[in-house]
Parts: structure tokens; sequence; C-alpha cells
């Protein structure tokens, strides 16, 4: 056993190294230069994912580590933009590079917007910038959240003063066909603010994100995320949150397409009556793998939490989902639920499930359910008796599918929004 | 308007007959009621002709108007004026009753060739048909059938046949899990769409169901086959007797 664990460790390192040759070294960048190198050090520490980790059995993670990505193909298509109908404030990057030229005016009222990438020695988010992605790592080692922290090209820094009076909406394009893309946002929201994040496209041929959400008491944070349609790209993002009293975070992701995509969310529920919902739904066909691994800390009373996971499958797709609420000692009152779903429009597609529990408190409500299935035989011929033709019936029930993920969006127009892009999708599907 | 000869019907994975030779013939404007006993092939006949899978028709025929059902899939018979009200309608969680209605009616009209309907005369159309069946805005809204009661299901099914107005509507056994004055509401419905270029067919197990809805034509079926054809008086002697003195003179 001995000799297998050192053959692992080797490995891992080796792994590692060839990842860090490639990076070059850790750039000075000021304000933020001690975080990343206390982020290298727990990289080289944790090692780079291996297939044998825990959890990275049921998502292989070469695509992700290798030294260089596997190239991308960028997804021509004539279809509006998502998201195009909100009144937002564009940020946009183009390969993980800042567009000004794309992007808004950063001044905003009651927000102070700056890039990572702009230099100075000292910064409001200094203190916060990888301090909620280190405090992620326990138990469970979060290496490329790590590697993002220690290496992130730019990214923004969002401080809400005063509740913001229209989403921030940042878009991803992906032109190169090669690009290999960092990006780290950091998010705090002062007591009684609100804000709401949207985040859109490829990004890169590989896209490796993080976004730490600092939520104070009263605050709320609603985040809508698509994305992008490219079939080949792949990424790993993280989200990692800490919520005060009282305050809410929602958080929702539309993921069709895209080879591999490795989408973790990390939340602690730190104040009293503190409300946390993570939700997802997918769109696979082919060589499509997406995984939902989310963890949950309740370390405070009568807090709330809900993980919705639906996953609609075809052609041999892979969904995975990991879940875990974890209910510390004292954390009383918590009412916890997890669902994850798969629909699986064919034989060939699979869907793999760890949901896990642990509670420490003696008066909480935790449940937890997991289902995997065909098209329901009975409503598809109701639909049709009633004259709707199969393939519109077909999609009829895989929206109805996907519904209670989508409703977990507050805002009416963004769910429509989302369910645009999955008619979309499904149209596509059937041309 | 419904001609049906000879049908003859299977199980499609099971080696078992269940219909042996059905004829029967319904005429535009005309209430014609099939009662017989359990296991007699009733539901499956509705099945069938509405193009329900799992079935193998094995011998016969089946027509809308001189045009040929069974080579039709579901959708497509429902476009050419089919109906069936089914005896457990099915629950649609995540589509609501409204979406579901629109989508079926302008699928229809598609496939005939027809306009769309918009959705401001849709609410308004769909909003009269339902107040006569006492169904509200909140059971409009809420998903197909999820929470619905026996009686708002069967309530629903007749709103669904009022919005689509097809010309021949089958009926399988939609008084079973009312009470009296569910019963009164929905044969209501179904009598205010009788119309002279309209054909109805009604499974039903009781006669009670056909004090509401006067048939025209009352079959007996049994073992596969229609064993007897009569008034409404028919129905009022299996009422009297039950079905044993009518299967015996059938033996």
């Amino acid at each position: 056993m001995a000799v297998a664990r050192n053959v692992l460790k080797q490995q891992k390192q080796d792994l590692t190294q060839a990842r860090l040759d490639a990076l070059g070294p850790v750039t000075d960048q000021g304000w933020s230069a001690a975080a990343r190198g206390a982020a290298l050090d727990r990289l080289v520490q944790m090692g780079l994912p291996h297939a044998r980790d825990e959890y990275w059995k049921f998502t292989r993670p070469e695509g992700l580590t290798q030294a260089t990505p596997a190239k991308a193909a960028v997804f021509e298509t004539d279809e509006a933009l998502i998201f195009d109908q909100v009144d937002r404030l564009k940020v946009v990057f183009v390969d993980g590079v800042f567009s000004a030229e794309d992007s808004d005016d950063l001044t905003e009222a009651g927000l102070k917007i700056d890039r990572l990438a702009e230099d100075s020695d000292i910064h409001w988010a200094q203190g916060l910038y990888g301090t909620l992605e280190a405090n992620g790592q326990d138990p469970v080692a979060r290496p490329l959240a790590a590697l993002n922290t220690a290496f992130a090209t730019d990214g923004v820094l969002i401080h809400v003063t005063e509740s913001a009076k229209r989403p921030i909406s940042l878009i991803y394009r992906h032109t190169d066909d090669s690009s290999d893309a960092i990006l780290h946002h950091v998010v705090k929201l002062d007591a009684g603010t609100s804000l709401t994040v949207l985040e859109n496209g490829p990004a890169a041929a590989r896209f490796n994100k993080v976004m730490e959400i600092d939520i104070a008491d009263g605050a709320a944070f609603h985040h809508v995320r698509a994305q992008g349609r490219d079939h080949e790209r792949q990424a790993a993002t993280h989200i990692f949150a800490r919520l005060g009293t009282e305050s809410v975070f929602k958080s929702f992701t539309l993921t069709a397409n895209g080879r591999l995509t490795r989408n973790e969310c990390v939340i602690e529920l730190t104040g009293d009556d503190a409300v946390a919902h993570v939700a997802g739904a997918c769109m696979g066909d082919g060589d499509f793998h997406h995984d939902d691994t989310v963890f949950i800390t309740h370390d405070a009373e009568n807090c709330e939490s809900r993980q919705v996971f639906k996953k609609v499958l075809r052609n041999g797709a892979t969904g995975v989902f990991q879940g875990k609420i974890l209910v510390k000692e004292g954390a009383q009152k918590t009412d916890g639920y997890q669902i994850s779903q798969s629909l699986l429009l064919d034989g060939d597609s699979q869907f793999l499930v760890k949901p896990e529990l642990e509670i420490y408190a003696d008066d909480v409500a935790c449940s937890h359910g997991s289902t995997s299935g065909a098209i329901d035989e009975d409503g598809l011929f109701y639909l049709k008796s009633r004259g709707v033709p199969a393939d519109q019936a077909t999609d009829l029930l895989t929206i109805a599918f996907i519904a209670e993920a989508v409703q977990e969006i507050e805002d009416e127009d963004l769910a429509q929004e989302i369910l645009n892009r999955v008619e979309g999708w499904l149209e596509r599907r059937r041309g | 308007m419904l001609t049906i000869k000879n049908l003859q019907v299977k199980l499609e994975d099971e080696d078992k007959q269940i219909l042996k030779g059905v004829d029967l013939t319904v005429e535009a404007g005309k209430v014609h009621a099939i009662m017989g006993p359990n296991g007699s092939g009733k539901s499956t006949l509705s099945y069938v002709l509405s193009g329900k899978d799992g079935y193998e028709v094995t011998g016969g025929e089946a027509t809308l108007d001189g045009e040929d059902l069974l080579d039709m899939e579901a959708e497509e018979r429902a476009a050419a004026g089919l109906f069936l009200a089914f005896q457990y309608p099915v629950e649609i969680p995540g589509v609501g009753n409204m979406t579901f209605l629109r989508t079926a009616l302008n699928a229809q009209r598609k496939a005939r060739g027809e306009e769309e309907m918009s959705a401001a005369d849709f609410l308004k159309f769909v909003r009269e048909k339902a107040k006569t069946l006492k169904i509200d805005a909140e059971m409009l809204k809420r998903p197909v059938n999820v929470g619905f009661s026996g009686g708002e299901k069967k309530r629903n099914e007749i709103l669904q046949m009022a919005v689509l107005q097809p010309r021949m509507c089958i009926l399988d056994e939609t008084d079973s899990g009312l009470d009296v004055d569910a019963m009164k509401l929905v044969s209501e419905g179904v009598n205010a769409l009788r119309d002279e270029g309209r054909g109805f067919l009604v499974i039903t197990h009781y006669q009670r169901l056909l004090d509401h809805i006067k048939p025209d034509v009352v079959h007996i079926m049994a073992n596969g086959r229609i064993v007897k054809t009569g008034g409404p008086e028919l129905a009022l002697e299996v009422e009297q007797n039950g079905y044993a003195d009518i299967l015996e003179e059938n033996a």
C-alpha cells in the first residue's frame, strides 16, 4: 500500500510540475502577491487532481490538468446571444483577456468595480482574494481553484455598497481554438445590499474560473449563468460563498454542450437564518461530460439550503452529481434539501451520483433524492392524443423535467432567457 | 363518421387476443354507448382507436370519414378530429394547463393548415369554455392534472374536448370516480357539445351516466365483440338484470 501511495504521490507531483512549468513563475501582482504565493504552496502540497482521488472518480481530470489544453473549435451561430434583451452592465473577456472596447464603462452607482489585472499596492479585496478559496480546501481538496488563485491573469472585483440597479454581466467570448484562460472574480456585498451577476459564453478552449462571494448580513446575491454552446470546450469553475445572517445566495447554471465541465460550488452558512439555493440544468449530447460538485456547510441556526440539479442526456453523454450537506454541531433547525435527476433520452447515456449527508446537530430536517429515467410514455401518449407531434411533445416533457431547477431563478425575464436557450438546443438537435 | 369493421387486436408483447372482430358505426350527430363487463375489451377499443402503443391490429379496419385511422400517428388522428377522454387522465408535472391546451390547439390547427390562435384570443376562448365547467383561473395555471381531484381531472378532459372541438369523441368511463354533482357537471359539458356534425362513443359500466348523456344507440360488448345492439332501453335492462342474461343469449 505504501508503495502504491508513493507512486500516486509521485504521479501527482509530476503532473503538477508539468503544469507549473507550462504556466511559468507566479508574477508579482502587487497587493495579491501574498495570496498568490500561499495558493501556490497549497497547490504544490495537494497536487493536481488525479483519477484516483475520491472526488474525481466519476470525472477524468486529465483535460483540465494537462500542461496545454486540447484544441476546441469555435462554435458558429446566428442565434441571438443570451441576455441580449436584459439591461445590464457588460464586462467582456475574449479568450480570457479583458476587452475594454466591448465592455461598458465600469463606473456604476453603488458599486466599485475594479479589474484584478490593474496593478496597485493596496486594495479592498486584499484579505478576501484567495481567502474563501483557501477555507474551501478543507475537508475536500480543490487544487484547480488553488491553481487559479495563484495564476489568474484577470477578473473583476466588485464591492457592493448600495444595491445594484442592474445586473453585472460577465461575457466570455471564445475566438482562439487553443486559448487557456484563468479568471478570478471577487464579489463583496455590504450588509443589506443586493446584486445579480450574469455569466455567459464558452470563454476559451480551456477555462479555469473562480468566483469568491462574501455576503454580509441581510445581503442578497443572485447568479444566473449559461456556459456557452461550444462543443469542444473544457472548463473547471468554482464558486466559494460565505453567507452572513439573514443573507441570500441563489445560483442557477445552464450548461448546453462542452466536452468537459466541472462546476464546483462551496458554500458556508455562517450566520443564522441564511438561505442558499444552488441549481443547475444541463443538456448533453454525445461526448459531453458534465459534473456538478456541491458542498454546503451549515454552521449557524435556522438556515435553509437547496440543491436542485437536472440533467438531460443523450447519445452517450455523461452526467455527474456529487452533492454534500454538512450540518455542524449547533446548526439546529437546519432545513437542507437536495435533489438530482437525470432524463436519459436513450440507453447510451449515464448518470453518476454521490449524494452525502453528514449531520452533527439533532434538530434538523435534511432530505436528498436522486432518480434516473426516460421520457414518461403515458405523458407522451397523452400529449400526442391531443394533437401534439411526438418531437414537440418530447421537447415539452424535457422542458418540464428541468422546470424545477429553472424555477430557482427569481427573475422571470432571466428564467425566460434560459428557457429560450433550452428550446434552441432542443430544436438544433432535431435540425 | 366512425366506421369499425371486423377489428381484431392483440397485445403486442403477449399472445393475447383482446378484440375478436368488432363491428360498429357511429353516425354524425349520434351518441352511441358501449357497455360491458370488466375485461370485455372496451378500453382497449378506445386506446387502439386513439393510437396508443402496445397493441397489434391483426385484422379489420377503422376509418374516420373514410380516412384510415389505424395508419395514422396518434397526433394525426387528433388533428383529423378524434378525441379520447381518458379514464385515467395523465399528470404532467412542469407543464401548465394553459400551455398544454394552447400547444395542442395550435398543433392541430397547424396540421390542418389553419392559422394559429393568438395568445390573447386563446385566453378569451379558454376562459369562456372553462367558466361553464366551473374551472377557475387557478386550475388553468396549475400543471396538467397534477394535484387535481378525480372530478377536476374529468372536468379538465371535457375542457380539452370543448377547446379542441373534435368531430368524434370517445369517452372512456368518464363517470368513474365522480360524485353525483360532478357527474352532472361533466354531463352538461358533454351535452353542450352535442351537435349534428359530431359523433360520440360513450364507454361506461353503468346506466347512471346515460341518464345524463342520453344515447341514441346502446351496444353490449363481451369477450372482444359487440354482442347486442339496441336502443336506450338496453341500458336499463343491463341495470336491472346485469350482463348474465345477455351473455347467455349469445353464448
